[in-house]
């Protein structure tokens, strides 16, 4: 049952994936990563982190890809024009690019030679309380910071997409 | 065999990532680009979920929680200096952004 969910769901983010890296229009494309995040967020439980899945569905698939679509639309963004594509680059982009992951899987068989085995309940410290707990006591300082970070983005985007006033 | 091995996890994240990767590499739109960015930011976050479940420790959520605050924020300035440069050349090519290079 969790072999056939992972293959599903594993299957799922891997065409969308291609398709984000294919296709030429961008609003394909950002539909596609919305399916790559949903896909993510069933994995996500099944690794037991409830509440980076309802995040991961929330804040990326919610608020980040809204704001894509939105950018997309408000600059009325076409399709790529393609021009100019160099001899090696078409020559060697897949070959390279199988090396690249034949390798990181090579990496990952061999780091990782007797893994150990997920099922959906193996883990329940994933909820939101014990997040909440490590969140305002062991990792108190970074959440601070992040939200510093936070406001200074606002900021800087703010400032950047303001109208011009002379 | 009712369980997967948690290197099929770690195996898709890779795989994930370097379609990001060339995504990052071959497109030459900047939104798509950006795109390739949040993807491969995603299989790092499924790397980290993995070896969470693995170690039985929650700390691996708490990076995850922070590399989404971090992405948030990096999309809205990154969307807004897109829309900063499309208003000032009017183009979204990445090849034709290039007054750096001169």
């Amino acid at each position: 049952m969790d072999v056939i969910l992972f293959l599903v769901f594993a299957i799922i983010a891997v065409l969308a994936a291609i398709n984000v890296v294919v296709q030429t229009h961008p609003i394909a494309s950002a539909v596609s990563l919305i399916g790559v995040m949903g896909s993510l967020a069933v994995l996500y439980l099944l690794l037991g982190a409830e509440f980076i899945a309802a995040a991961q569905v929330i804040v990326y698939a919610g608020a980040v890809m809204v704001l894509f679509v939105f950018v997309i639309m408000l600059l009325n963004a076409g399709a790529e024009v393609r021009k100019g594509r160099s001899f090696m680059a078409s020559l060697l982009g897949a070959p390279v690019l199988i090396a690249l992951l034949a390798l990181l899987a090579w990496f990952v068989e061999r780091i990782y030679p007797e893994s150990v085995g997920v099922h959906f309940g193996g883990f329940t410290g994933g909820g939101p309380e014990a997040i909440g707990r490590a969140l305002f006591t062991t990792y108190l300082l970074p959440f601070e910071i992040t939200s510093i970070l936070v406001l200074i983005a606002i900021l800087g985007a703010v400032v950047l997409a303001r109208k011009e006033i002379d | 065999m009712t369980q997967v091995p948690a290197s099929w996890f770690l195996t898709l994240s890779a795989v994930l990532f370097v379609l990001g990767v060339a995504g990052f590499i071959f497109r030459r739109s900047v939104i798509t680009m950006f795109m390739s960015i949040e993807l491969m930011l995603n299989a790092v976050n499924l790397t980290f979920v993995t070896f969470s479940y693995e170690l039985k420790q929650v700390d691996g959520h708490l990076f995850v929680f922070f590399v989404m605050v971090v992405a948030a924020a990096e999309a809205a300035v990154g969307l807004a200096i897109i829309l900063t440069v499309y208003k000032s050349r009017a183009t979204l090519n990445i090849d034709e952004v290039n007054s750096m290079k001169n």
